[in-house]
């Protein structure tokens, strides 16, 4: 898992950059995911890790290439381009709050035969509350859900944007055990501030700075490389990231 | 929507554009490009010729139309009669006051990107406002115009005070509702000062001569020639004054401006303010010209008016409200002879219908403006001018969608 | 006590008719940030076709009277089924400019009812038993305030039926909250906004001839008066929210009906009012997002 993989990458991202309102928020990224394992997407805060992910997509609007499985999605809306094997995790989770735990996974079927068995046996948690609307939830159980409705459809690949941000360490095991579980299944592309699941995760990592690709490789190299995490990800590989996971949410908001 | 990542992004780490493009964003002329891809030095000096020249042409058009009185000219098919005719300086002037009330709302829609439905009650507080003061008051014209103007600028501070807590379409929504309640008001004719449906004739007692009666209509043109020059001056100083630049970044990014420190709230409610009596100004004029008030100058009919004419003529543009205004004009009251007209007449009903409603055909017009020609027609125009590059749509009409889409 | 009664139910019709114009205007902001202008053209197309069907078929029958509300439903939701496919979905996301198009058709399409039917209100007929009254405790009520209001009960019930029982109604409530997370789960939220649009159409549609009747009469400016208070209700109720469209319809209705009554016909100026102090103290609305 740690070098790179021979086989035909399952995303290929060429040349992608994306602006919100004048800005350019992903210049020029170009990189490619396996087809199989955990590939993390890594940088320090606001260099763009979310906008890459959304421009991916659609979300936001984007110029360059991206080829899903060998087929150009870059010029397909979003519902389309999903359809096609995608599942997304945002951040924040973003469930739908006035629905319940129930409909907001049968929003999220669009297979003929949904792996419900699958969702319920990895979140027992979610069938107790299937009747509770999903914004009374707390945090790790709402990731579960958004975790859940990716989880539900057979995908060609993942994209998975801070599974773990401002939650319990014990739920953060829980997410950790649940990705490890998808992955051997469905490769994942992983945003992820906490290093810890990263080691224990990823196979290769691609390191963004101020919007471009400055890094490629197998993630565990990186890591252990002190200087080049000091460099660009402003923290030391072997402890959490610097930067508390509640500072940021308070960012956010 | 939910507040993400990218937000921080563009707010966290200010980029080396984020200070310039309030500077370029806005310019109502020419040579805009909101997108900031200007190649500096050449196009800096290209646009200032091209500015000399504008400013130019546009001292030499006022020359002109300030003579045109003077002069036997004839544009038959859009002018009644010869210029110095009444019926064609009438027709001109509410051209011109038309053009510049254009004007006070591309303050609003064009700088500070506030899409209001209810500027038609500033214009009317000017109409109704003077009139009422001159029905009741023994006061001469400037005093009386003076007040108006003071009665405004409260009211324009009050409803875009409440207004302006909210944004985007509910602020359009809200505009109205506050519009509307002029409307009703005037149409209820409360202690028969607005004449209600009939509407009020101009009390001449305290009128100076020289603005009163048929004979007199040059005079009033040079008058309604004079507010606009003084309108069209007063929106280029604020678009380019300090308000005026926060005014663009505010409709570009309201939180990047939030960030540096500054209030958008209060400079949203300044631009509205200054649309709000500039408006009012054109009424007042509005109301000698038309030596009477009547409803329809409140109205919301009005205040879309109003918005079709900035369209028409190019969002985000001065000289497309200016266009527009007189384009709107002339074709209304074209359309309305057409409408009367015989050969209409004659026609199958399935033609006779629609043509014989000039709204229908100004609202079918506006529509496929809006659809393919969003630069309206001072885009279309520059477009032609440069030689119709294929392709390429121009950057007025991105300009004009860009001040459309902050306007959202 | 028969007066206030009488304002009551007087009152609860003119909010049903409130509704009925609020209802789609707010599902369709909700979902898709749409303000539709031309809204109220739908329902003064509605009101003058089901006048057309009550003058060929005899007024004064049951029959007629339910044979024009189904019309009038149905042209309001074809007028906006064809707005929504041939206007307004080619400017996707582009709401200011789908507002200008709403404009632009409000216009063109109030002066095509001027020319086709005149602009002097027509005046119409319903079965005999609207012009009668009933007694309600104390005060002789007319019967066409209960048919609104009825009406409007049943709209709303099948609305929130529609909400909460179907996948479309679930992907609507969804998408109000969050229409990007909704496409990124692969649904074509377009889809969903045409039959959004297109209900409130029939409702609008369904409102005009109910609003004939209330009124007595139909002209081209029928539904731009209309609409007004419908934005006022909207934003009053919260955008997107149908109970809060429901909510403000009934509360701006009563407002209006008892400040005319007790406060000189203050009304329309008392509802402004109450916009302005909701806007103060709670901008998103009664039950609207807090943003």
């Amino acid at each position: 898992m740690s070098s790179h993989t021979t086989a035909k990458p399952i995303l290929e991202i060429s040349g992608l950059s994306a602006h919100i309102g004048g800005q350019q928020v992903v210049e020029d990224v170009s990189f490619t995911v396996p087809a199989t394992g955990i590939t993390a997407l890594l940088g320090r805060n606001g260099v763009g890790k979310t906008s890459t992910i959304k421009a991916l997509i659609g979300l936001i609007d984007r110029t360059g290439r991206v080829e899903l499985d060998g087929r150009r999605i870059d010029n397909e809306p979003t519902w389309k381009l999903i359809r096609r094997g995608v599942g997304y995790v945002p951040e924040d989770r973003e469930v739908f709050s006035k629905l319940t735990v129930a409909e907001n996974l049968r929003l999220a079927e669009r297979d003929a035969h949904p792996r419900r068995q699958l969702v319920d046996e990895l979140f027992p948690d979610l069938v107790k509350r299937s009747g509770q609307l999903a914004g009374t939830l707390s945090g790790g159980q709402q990731q579960m859900v958004s975790l859940a409705r990716a989880l539900l459809n057979d995908n060609k690949v993942l994209l998975i944007d801070e599974p773990t941000k401002g939650l319990a360490p014990k739920i953060v095991q829980e997410v950790a055990e649940a990705l490890e579980q998808a992955a051997a299944t469905v490769p994942i592309l992983l945003v992820e501030q906490n290093l810890q699941v990263v080691r224990r995760l990823a196979g290769d990592a691609v390191v963004l700075s101020g919007g471009r690709v400055v890094h490629t490789g197998s993630a565990l190299e990186f890591l252990d490389d002190a200087d080049l995490t000091q460099r660009l990800l402003g923290v030391h590989a072997d402890g959490e990231a610097e930067t508390p996971a509640a500072a940021q949410e308070g960012a956010a908001r | 929507m939910t507040t993400s990542e990218t937000d921080i992004e563009q707010t966290g780490a200010p980029g080396p554009d984020s200070s310039g493009s309030a500077e370029s964003a806005n310019d109502g002329g020419a040579s805009t490009g909101g997108s900031g891809t200007n190649v500096p030095g050449r196009d800096t000096k290209r646009a200032g010729g091209k500015a000399l020249l504008k400013w130019g042409a546009g001292g030499a058009a006022v020359v002109l139309l300030g003579l045109l009185p003077l002069l036997n000219l004839s544009l038959p098919g859009v002018l009644p009669g010869p210029t110095y005719t009444p019926g064609s300086l009438q027709l001109l002037a509410m051209c011109m006051l038309m053009a510049a009330a254009a004007l006070s709302y591309h303050m609003l829609l064009g700088v500070a990107g506030l899409l209001s439905f209810g500027h038609a009650l500033y214009f009317g507080a000017g109409v109704y406002g003077l009139a009422i003061i001159l029905d009741n008051l023994d006061i001469p014209l400037l005093p009386a115009m003076g007040l108006t103007l003071l009665l405004v600028i409260v009211l324009a501070h009050v409803v875009g005070a409440v207004s302006l807590r909210v944004a985007g379409i509910p602020f359009a929504m809200v505009t109205l509702a506050f519009a509307e309640a002029g409307s009703v008001l005037v149409g209820r004719n409360p202690g028969g000062a607005s004449g209600g449906e009939e509407g009020l004739a101009l009390a001449t007692d305290n009128l100076p001569d020289f603005l009163v009666g048929v004979v007199n209509t040059r005079n009033l043109y040079w008058l309604a020639l004079a507010v606009l020059v003084l309108v069209f001056a007063i929106v280029t100083w604020v678009q380019y004054s300090r308000a005026g630049h926060v005014a663009s970044a505010v409709r570009e990014n309201e939180l990047r401006v939030r960030v540096i420190g500054l209030q958008p709230y209060l400079i949203k409610l300044l631009v509205f303010v200054v649309g709000g009596v500039l408006a009012s100004l054109v009424g007042m004029v509005y109301l000698l010209l038309q030596s009477g008030a009547v409803p329809r100058s409140v109205s919301a009919d009005f205040t879309i008016t109003l918005l079709v004419m900035v369209v028409l003529g190019g969002v985000g543009s001065r000289w497309g409200a200016v266009v527009g205004g007189v384009f709107y004009t002339l074709l209304d009251q074209r359309l309305t002879s057409l409408a009367n007209s015989e050969a209409i007449a004659g026609l199958p009903d399935v033609l006779r219908i629609p043509l014989s409603e000039p709204l229908f055909i100004l609202g079918t017009l506006f529509i496929l403006v809006v659809l393919f020609l969003p630069g309206g027609l001072t885009g279309a125009a520059k477009r032609f001018g440069r030689g119709r590059k294929a392709g390429r749509r121009g950057e007025e009409t991105d300009n004009a969608r860009a001040v459309l889409e902050d306007a959202a | 006590m028969s007066t206030v009664v009488l304002l009551f139910v007087t009152g609860l019709g003119l909010g049903a008719l409130y509704f009925l114009v609020a209802s789609g205007l707010s599902l369709s902001y909700g979902l898709m940030g749409v303000l539709n202008f031309a809204h109220g053209s739908f329902l003064t197309l509605g009101a003058f076709a089901g006048w057309e069907v009550a003058r060929r078929t005899g007024a004064d029958s049951w029959w007629t009277f339910l044979l024009s509300i189904l019309i009038g439903a149905a042209v309001g939701a074809l007028f906006a089924a064809f707005t929504e496919l041939v206007l307004i979905r080619r400017l996707y996301e582009r709401h200011i400019e789908q507002v200008l198009i709403t404009v632009g058709l409000s216009l063109a399409t109030v002066a095509l009812f001027e020319g086709i039917w005149g602009t002097d209100p027509v005046f119409i007929d319903g079965p005999a038993w609207f012009s009668q009254t009933t007694s309600l405790l104390g005060a002789q009520i007319p019967n066409d305030r209960f048919i609104s209001i009825i009406a409007a009960a049943l709209v709303l019930l099948g609305m929130v039926l529609f909400l909460k029982r179907t996948r479309y109604g679930m992907i609507i409530r969804a998408g109000v909250e969050n229409r990007s997370m909704v496409t990124a789960l692969g649904i074509d939220v377009r889809k969903a906004f045409t039959l959004v649009f297109t209900i409130g159409g029939a409702a609008a549609g369904l409102g005009g001839v109910l609003a004939s009747h209330y009124f007595g009469y139909v002209s081209p400016l029928l539904g731009g008066s209309l609409l007004i208070f419908a934005f006022i209700v909207t934003v009053i109720g919260g955008l997107g929210s149908l109970t809060g469209a429901a909510v403000a319809s009934v509360v701006v209705a009563l407002l209006q009906q008892f400040a005319n009554f007790y406060l000189f016909g203050t009304g329309d100026f008392v509802v402004v009012i109450a916009l302005a102090l909701v806007l103060l103290f709670r901008p998103s609305g009664l039950l609207g997002r807090k943003s």
